[in-house]
């Protein structure tokens, strides 16, 4: 049942290495259309090199990239994102001085913007105001007035994935979306993602936040010092003894 | 035969006469991200500190020397604290202080009459030395020699001092590098100091080969940029091999087309190189991972 | 800077006029519309009127209120591309391009004079936009560190090699009509630019390009294909200042390296700094302010050069706003002290 066709994102043995350190090695994943896939690891394993390769910040070394079937290694992020990428940053990179729906005026001037959501001359004020209601920002609240860069973190967040939303993605990689959120601004964004996934939008999640993370993801794809070491679903691969090594170090994972 | 020799030879000389000159731009800005467009203001300067301590003070060579020195590493901090440091936080808004402060200077020696030929300061080493065929001044050997020494005593010091990690990761990512509590306004002050430093070694070598001119302090930031630039600021090799290059091009291509031509290989060098390898020749990062 | 007594912090109030004057209440009385659009309205009356004052000002003055509109769309054409993240240290590019490109579009495809400037400003801003195409993928101090070099190597090459004209350039540059023709066609690309660029940046597309200047990883990452965007801006930002260097071609009769001299990259840069490199106007009072300034200290020579430079320096670490923001701020705002 898992045809090459259906695939809308494939990573296959990508490796990069950066000055001394090997930072991904050979690693394949493979997307399918409205599929949630999780990206788990100790810290350094690679997860965030790998958005970076998957978006085309970082050229890997060796591999590809492939979106719906063409090869996107080499292009720019920005051709990336008009084909139907978006992704959140692990530190959010707000546009600081602007106010949030101000924010979501650049992404809305893309080009796959305009197409698919219709932001032409006078519109983005609105689409923006509809997108933050979406991630949980209430319409008429000074939130949305004040510039990014009094916002607390959470709001932060959520305009990470207002500004991802804005561009009508096919796939999402979200890096680290719940870090730094309390339970309940978490448990408030699930239904959303969800969601997204039942639209049939594909969601590349890293996490650290397991609990949560297992409730919107199907499959999850384990890393650890740039190798997967573990793919499927997600109370199998935290079974695995190597997993838990990997999570709590040699000794322990033998104690477990 | 000894015409190829020749060339080579003497292109060897211009690229450690290229690569001393580029060397404390390009120490500062690789070190700490800071462009330095005073370079060659502090160049020009630390010639006339050292010409007046030599000519009007009476000084011996060395001392004069150590004193132009001084005088430039006490300008840099100068610089740092006057002109870059209190406007930091505006975008670019140290490129164009600098910029503004070695016009300043450079013009200012022009208002004064600085521009005869009395303004010339002697060579290190006095004496020629005959190589097979050919004779070159001491001088100029002493300049390669400098050039070879500076290069590696830099190359070690980027390498393996922690320091100079510390100044690299600054230069990389200035977010990660304060959070490993390292002391940004101390190690700019060092770089730019150090920079100025440089600038006046390479003032005191490469100044007797003429005139001490203004013009020169111009020619200074347009080597040290094409250096900058064809090289890449990563690592001391690509400078290196920049300058080798370059002085070996614009040697051949005077005896070859005309003695004005240099100019010529420099704006092809950085056209070509930005619009094929925008990290230089050698540099590794490419693209958006300069700014990630 | 007044720094706050003990107890009080700083409280800035818009003026009553200028509430009174918002949006349509505007129309409420000639006060408030007097007060709105006064500033504007006056420095264009002075614009258009200035060459009418010939028989009391004198040929000189006329001259350099030439000059002076030359300057001000240099400074102009600089802050918008500031605007944008790109510093330009080298504004004498696109000024010699558009001088040099006039001349030839006059003089070798015998074009009439106004077709000449209009071809020529645009052929050069464009080929200025295509030589720093490259530079544009990489970090903004790369445009910085070319525009440098640029005018220093090309006038020196000019020198070197004799090309186009050598070092005594392009001679027999036909006239544009009679200089109060070149001021109002300068008047009108002046007008055009500063209200066109200021306009621009205000609205969603501003918003864009300010990004890009702040974050331009959140910019690509938003779908925005920056270089393309940069190139554009570059090509409509360098277009007044080619402009001014084709006019002033017409106007010596004569073309030559000295239109690449470091004096037309050190003054734009100079009078956008210190009129504010925030807004168009800005940088068109710095440059109107400077120029006569300029004009009456002739005989100090270079030391002009290092006053600007200086005033620069000064100008970025005091008033980083500019004078004309500033100048603006105490004219719709007032300041007090309130318990804090």
């Amino acid at each position: 049942m898992t045809e090459r066709v259906d695939a809308v994102l494939s990573v296959e043995r990508v490796s990069k290495r950066f000055g001394g350190v090997q930072a991904l090695q050979g690693v394949d994943l493979e997307v399918r259309r409205g599929e949630a896939v999780g990206v788990i690891g100790p810290n350094g394993s690679g997860k965030t090199t790998l958005v970076n390769v998957i978006t085309g910040f970082v050229s890997p070394d060796r591999g590809r990239v492939l979106f719906r079937g063409v090869d996107v290694t080499g292009l720019p992020v920005d051709v990336r994102v008009n084909l139907g990428m978006a992704r959140s940053f692990q530190t959010p990179r707000p546009f600081y001085r602007l106010p949030a729906s101000r924010n979501l005026v650049i992404p809305l001037c893309s080009s796959r913007a305009r197409e698919r959501l219709g932001t032409g001359w006078g519109r983005r004020e609105e689409v923006a105001l509809d997108l933050l209601e979406e991630v949980g920002f209430e319409r008429d609240a000074p939130a949305v007035a004040k510039p990014a860069a009094e916002l607390p973190h959470g709001y932060l967040k959520r305009l990470e994935l207002a500004r991802c939303l804005a561009l009508d993605p096919e796939v999402l990689l979200l890096d680290e979306l719940f870090s730094g959120m309390s339970p309940a601004e978490t448990a408030s964004l699930i239904p959303l993602l969800t969601r997204l996934r039942d639209e049939g939008r594909s969601l590349v999640l890293v996490e650290h936040r397991l609990a949560e993370l297992f409730q919107v993801v199907d499959r999850v794809v384990v890393l650890d010092f740039g190798r997967k070491i573990a793919e499927g679903r997600p109370a199998e691969v935290m079974a695995s003894e190597e997993v838990r090594r990997a999570y709590l170090g040699q000794e322990v994972a033998g104690l477990a | 035969m000894s015409e190829v020799l020749s060339v080579l030879l003497y292109g060897l000389v211009q690229a450690a006469v290229l690569l001393l000159v580029a060397l404390g731009f390009s120490v500062t800005f690789g070190l700490s991200g800071i462009p330095n467009f005073a370079h060659g203001g502090v160049y020009i300067l630390s010639g006339f500190v050292c010409w007046y301590l030599l000519r009007k003070l009476g000084w011996p060579h060395l001392l004069a020397a150590a004193g132009g020195v001084a005088v430039a590493a006490v300008v840099g901090v100068l610089l740092y604290w006057l002109v870059i440091r209190p406007v930091r936080r505006l975008v670019l808004a140290e490129v164009i202080a600098t910029f503004a402060a070695g016009v300043a200077m450079l013009e200012l020696f022009r208002w004064m009459g600085l521009v005869t030929y009395e303004f010339n300061l002697p060579p290190v080493v006095a004496g020629s030395v005959t190589l097979g065929e050919l004779a070159v001044d001491a001088h100029r050997l002493a300049v390669v020699a400098a050039a070879a020494g500076l290069g590696l005593l830099l190359w070690w010091f980027g390498r393996a001092t922690r320091t100079g990690l510390a100044l690299r990761a600054m230069a990389q990512e200035e977010y990660t590098a304060l959070s490993l509590g390292i002391r940004e306004d101390f190690m700019a002050t060092v770089s730019v100091a150090l920079g100025s430093a440089l600038a006046a070694v390479a003032a005191v070598l490469v100044l007797p080969l003429g005139l001490i001119s203004i013009n020169l302090g111009y020619d200074a930031m347009l080597v040290a940029l094409a250096l900058t630039v064809v090289g890449g600021t990563e690592r001391t090799a690509g400078l290196v091999l920049a300058a080798l290059l370059l002085g070996v091009a614009t040697v051949a291509a005077s005896v070859v087309l005309g003695p004005h031509w240099s100019e010529v290989i420099y704006l092809a060098a950085i056209v070509a190189v930005l619009a094929v390898r925008p990290s230089g020749i050698l540099g590794r990062l490419k693209e958006l991972e300069e700014r990630v | 800077m007044r720094t706050a007594p003990a107890g009080y912090r700083r409280e800035r109030l818009d003026r009553g006029i200028k509430v009174r004057s918002e949006d349509v209440f505007v129309l409420a009385g000639w006060g408030e519309l007097l007060y709105r659009a006064g500033p504007r309205l006056a420095a264009t009356v002075l614009l258009l009127v200035f060459p009418l004052l010939r028989p009391w000002t004198g040929e000189y003055w006329q001259t350099v209120f030439l000059v002076a509109l030359a300057m001000m769309l240099a400074a102009v054409s600089w802050a918008f591309l500031e605007n944008v993240g790109l510093v330009s240290l080298g504004h004498s590019l696109f000024f010699g391009a558009g001088g040099y490109l006039t001349a030839l579009v006059a003089l070798e495809l015998r074009a009439p004079a106004l077709v000449a400037v209009l071809v020529g400003s645009l052929a050069g801003s464009l080929t200025c936009a295509l030589l720093l195409a490259p530079v544009l993928r990489l970090r903004g101090v790369y445009f910085s560190l070319v525009t440098f070099a640029l005018p220093l190597l090309f006038s020196r090459i000019i020198e070197a090699t004799k090309i186009l004209g050598g070092t005594e350039g392009i001679v027999g540059v036909p006239g544009l009509g009679s200089l109060a023709a070149r001021q109002y066609l300068l008047v009108a690309a002046l007008l055009a630019a500063v209200f066109g660029l200021q306009r621009l940046l205000d609205s969603d597309y501003g918003l864009v390009l300010h990004a890009i200047r702040d974050n331009d990883v959140g910019v690509r990452a938003s779908g925005i294909a920056v270089g393309r965007w940069k190139l554009a801006a570059i090509a409509v930002g360098s277009l007044p200042t080619s402009l001014a260097g084709g006019v002033l071609a017409t106007h010596y009769h004569v073309v030559g390296m000295s239109a690449f001299a470091l004096d037309y990259s050190v003054l734009p840069l100079t009078a956008a700094v210190l009129g504010g490199p925030g807004t168009m106007a800005g940088a068109a009072v710095g440059a109107a302010l400077l120029v006569p300034v300029s004009e009456l200290l002739r005989a100090f020579g270079t030391l002009r050069v290092v006053a600007y430079c200086a005033l620069l320096v000064a100008a970025l670490v005091a008033v980083p706003e500019g004078l004309f923001s500033l100048a603006r701020r105490r004219y719709y705002q007032f300041e007090r002290w309130v318990p804090v």
